[in-house]
Order: structure tokens, then C-alpha cells, then sequence
């Protein structure tokens, strides 16, 4: 589902974020990669969504060549993806609804039924009612949550979430992950990075450890 | 199909927000707009009807054809036949001779003629040529001076040619003031976006990790583009149509003194849809240039 071929990222200017990342995460599978700051986990994940493209080797996602995705093929490869960054990255102008609905506007959805994924999307993250509300009303986790539920209402089948919770206090943190493990419980890829090793461990998901930008631990 | 259509339905009613979110800077932009295209546009306008007004004025040119003294009543008839059937001619009337005689004595000059033993005038024919292309006359003038029995052609076309010149010096100044204020107005759209493309970026940015295509994003911008553009060609027309009614009457008092009846037009459908189309065109224009150029510097 997710793999990684020998894969450097080197940036203009030198520094190595990537420097030979090779793995594999298989369908179904709940992944969470940690590293310290700097060690590759965002840039890792930017590969996958095409935000970035690998110096050398192959990322892979369903059996296609990312490392090689003309650039017009690559938001359709997005819109299979379910992508939470560490800022919730809202449109602050916007109801929550309409920031849910904007994946789904994108991809030209019914308005009835863009309505009805999105109803159930916020019931899923526990925002049920909410829709209504501004996202500047609304706490550090609801705004996260937001942000979840913005990547879920697609249904992708690949979820990925940059630091979900660095933000967060510990409360909320168990929270989101309980939403990321229900997720994978319902047959979802996911592949969360954080720092906090604790965070996800009830769960028994499958680490990768980078360091330096390289994978130095995976754990099954 | 329908997904497509729904998109453009989303990007256009995306595009009206943003135009009433902002009444003042609307306004503003569809008056500039506005302003500066009624300039040609009222200039087309006022060229068209002094034509018509100098028609008007100074009447139809007419072609003189005079006959040999010696013509017979065959080859009078040979020529109203060749002048029957030319098509660039809207009508003809044949002077006899002796018509002529008659008209030359009630013009005062009867006592010199009662010397004259004979008829010293020929047959002589007045052709109306149609339209006022000068172009037309002189081939006519050229045609006609060849036929066979013909003594003399003359053609009064020195004022067509003159109002041509000056109808033909007019539209060139027109043309140049609809170019450099339509390369302005696309400017104007060009910056427009422009701003607008900075105050959207968050929301293009979060588009395209969503997975939004060029399209999508430049939709909304294109749209806004076309109805500022629209909404200039509106103030435009108001413009026209206010000049136009504040100088009728005028135009109509001066006319008069030329002994012609005259009333000054404002544009009609075709006009009014050709300079909403030209606004419209230059508003897209500008938009298409603008996304171009500034949403491939925010991918870069």
C-alpha cells in the first residue's frame, strides 16, 4: 500500500532530510512513525502526499510511482488520501461545515449528499451539532478534530496525520488517537507521526523510527 | 456533465460573494471599467450618426450621364437598358432633351436660348449609385464612360470621398482609444486578481492539499474577472445612453438649421451586446493573465 524504496530527500542547500528510507505498510495496517524534530517525519509524510519529491528512489502508494506523478495527476492522488497536518490549516472565514464540505466540493459532489457524508463525519469526530460554528469558537482539539474529520469525509483509504496532536494537552491527545484506531479499525491505512512514543502504545500499531533521516527502528 | 456544470454554478456563485463582499471596491472598479470603455464606445456611437447626419445633409450623389448629340431613340434605349441592369445602381431617371431645354428656360435663361436655332442640349440620364462607397462611384464613372453613344459622365463624389476620409480618420481614433483603454482595463482585472489571489492564498493552499486541480482554483478567479468586466460594460452603457439624452436635443436644433430633420441614437441590442461581450472579454482577459502568471509563482 505504502512503500518506500531507498528514498533521499535532499534539499536545495544540502541538508538531508532523507537519506536511504526504505519500508513497507501494508492495507489495513495503523503506523506510527516518531523521530525527534528533525529526524524526517513531516518530510516523510510530504512525499507520500506529493508535496514533495524524493532526490532519489521510489514512494509508492497503491501501486503507483509517486516519485514520478506528472503534476497533473497528483491531486487526484490526494483526494485518495486523508491528510491532517500539524496545524489544522482551517479556513477561519468558513463554518465548520464548509471546511468539512471542501473536499467534497472539490471533487464536484452532489450537494445532498456532500450534506449527508459531512453529518456524518462530525458525528464520527464528536462534533455532531457544531456544524454551524466558527473555527476560531471552537478549542485547540474541536479545531483538530475539524481537521480530522475534513480528511475522513471522502473516505479515503490511506489516512495520514502530521503531529496530530503537538498541540494538544494529553486529554485530547488519547482522544484523537482513539479517532485514528477507530479509523484503522473500519479498514483505513493510517500512518500518524508524532514524538510522544506513549501516545497510540495501547493500540500496538506498528512503529517506524527515524533518526537523522534514517529509519533506525521498526517495530511490528 | 452535470459535475462540470456544477463546479462552474459553485465557482460562479463563489466569484458573486466576493463582489458583494466587497460593495465599495466593486463599485469602484466597475466605474473605472466603466468610464474609460463608454470613451470608445461613445465615440463609435457619435461617428456612426454624424454619418448618417452628413447623408442626411448633404443627400444622395448622383451620376450625370450625357448623351452624343447625335444619339438616336435605339441608343437611348440600348443605355436605359445597360442601366437596368446594373446592380450596384439603386435607380435612374432619363432627361430628353427637350425636358432639358424646357427646364434651362424657366431657370431665367430663356432669352439666350431664343437665339438658338436648335436644341444645342443632349439626352441625359441622373443614376443614383447605391450605398457610399466611393470605391463603387468611380467603377460606375468608369463602366459608364465606355458604353457606346455616351458623350459625357460626371460624377459628384468629392464629398463622399471627403466624408470618407474623415468617417475613415474618426474609426482609426476610436479603434486606438478602444486599444489602449482596453489594454488598460485588462490591467486593472490583471491587478484586481492579483489581490485577490494573495487574499485567497491560505484557501488556494489548503485547495490543493485537498486535492483541487488548476481548474477548480482558477475558476472562481476567471469568473470574478468576467462579471467585473460585465459590470463595467453596464456603467458603460449607462454612460452612452445619459450622453446620448443629454445631447439629442442639440444635435436635433443643429441639424435643423442644415434643413434636416435628425435624431441622435443611442446603441440598440447589437451594439449594447457587443460592448457587454468586449467588457466581459477583457475582463476574462485580465483574470487568465493574472491566474497564470500568479498561481504559478504560488506552486513554484
Amino acid at each position: 500500500m505504502i512503500v518506500f524504496e531507498e528514498v533521499v530527500k535532499r534539499y536545495p542547500g544540502g541538508y538531508t532530510a532523507l537519506a536511504g528510507v526504505s519500508f513497507e505498510i501494508r492495507h489495513g495496517e495503523l503506523a506510527v512513525l516518531s523521530g525527534h524534530s528533525g529526524a524526517g517525519k513531516s518530510t516523510l509524510l510530504k512525499l507520500i502526499a506529493a508535496i514533495e519529491r524524493p532526490t532519489s528512489g521510489t514512494v509508492r502508494i497503491s501501486g503507483q510511482d509517486v516519485s514520478r506523478l506528472r503534476p497533473r495527476a497528483i491531486p487526484y492522488l490526494r483526494r485518495n488520501l486523508g491528510l491532517v497536518l500539524q496545524e489544522s490549516r482551517l479556513l477561519y472565514d468558513r463554518s465548520v461545515v464548509d471546511n468539512v464540505m471542501l473536499p467534497l466540493v472539490i471533487t464536484g459532489h452532489p450537494p445532498r449528499d456532500a450534506a449527508r457524508r459531512v453529518a456524518a463525519a462530525l458525528e464520527r469526530v464528536g462534533l455532531a451539532g457544531r456544524d454551524r460554528e466558527m473555527p476560531a469558537g471552537l478549542s485547540g482539539g474541536e479545531q483538530q478534530r475539524v481537521a480530522i474529520a475534513r480528511a475522513i469525509v471522502n473516505r479515503p483509504s490511506i489516512l495520514i496525520a502530521d503531529e496530530p496532536t503537538a498541540h494538544l494537552d494529553s486529554a485530547y491527545a488519547n482522544e484523537i488517537a482513539s479517532l485514528f484506531k477507530s479509523f484503522n479499525a473500519a479498514g483505513v491505512t493510517v500512518l500518524v507521526s508524532t514524538h510522544d512514543d506513549r501516545l497510540f502504545a495501547e493500540h500496538k500499531p506498528r512503529r517506524l523510527v527515524l533518526g537523522k533521516g534514517l529509519l533506525v527502528g521498526a517495530v511490528a | 456533465m452535470m459535475n462540470w456544470l456544477y463546479l462552474h454554478v459553485r465557482a460562479f456563485a463563489l466569484a458573486v460573494g466576493r463582489l458583494a463582499s466587497q460593495p465599495l471596491g466593486t463599485l469602484l472598479s466597475a466605474l473605472v471599467v466603466g468610464i474609460a470603455l463608454s470613451l470608445p464606445a461613445a465615440g463609435y456611437l457619435l461617428l456612426d450618426n454624424a454619418a448618417s447626419l452628413a447623408r442626411g445633409v448633404s443627400g444622395t450623389p448622383e451620376i450625370s450621364l450625357f448623351m452624343t448629340q447625335d444619339a438616336s431613340a435605339a441608343d437611348i434605349a440600348a443605355i436605359e437598358k445597360r442601366l437596368r441592369a446594373e446592380a450596384e445602381l439603386a435607380g435612374f431617371r432619363h432627361v430628353p432633351k427637350d425636358e432639358a431645354l424646357r427646364q434651362l428656360e424657366r431657370s431665367g435663361l430663356g432669352d439666350v436660348l431664343g437665339g438658338l436655332t436648335s436644341n444645342p442640349l443632349p439626352d441625359a440620364f441622373i443614376a443614383m449609385p447605391l450605398g457610399d462607397d466611393p470605391a463603387i462611384y468611380d467603377a460606375l464613372h468608369a463602366r459608364i464612360k465606355a458604353w457606346p453613344g455616351v458623350a459625357h459622365v460626371q460624377l459628384d463624389s468629392a464629398w463622399v470621398k471627403r466624408l470618407h476620409a474623415l468617417l475613415g480618420l474618426g474609426q482609426s481614433a476610436v479603434l486606438l482609444l478602444a486599444g489602449l483603454l482596453g489594454f488598460a482595463l485588462v490591467i486593472v482585472t490583471f491587478n484586481t486578481i492579483r489581490l485577490q489571489i494573495l487574499t485567497q492564498r491560505h484557501e488556494i493552499d489548503v485547495s490543493r492539499l485537498l486535492g483541487a486541480t488548476d481548474r477548480f482554483i482558477r475558476r472562481p478567479f476567471y469568473w470574478f474577472g468576467i462579471l467585473q468586466g460585465l459590470l463595467g460594460g453596464v456603467v458603460a452603457l449607462a454612460t452612452v445612453w445619459a450622453t446620448v439624452h443629454a445631447l439629442a436635443p442639440p444635435v436635433a436644433s443643429l441639424a435643423a438649421t442644415y434643413g434636416a430633420v435628425f435624431t441622435l441614437t443611442g446603441p440598440g441590442l447589437r451594439e449594447s451586446a457587443a460592448i457587454l461581450g468586449f467588457a466581459a472579454f477583457l475582463g476574462w482577459l485580465g483574470s487568465a493573465i493574472s491566474v497564470r502568471r500568479h498561481l504559478a509563482e504560488r506552486l513554484s
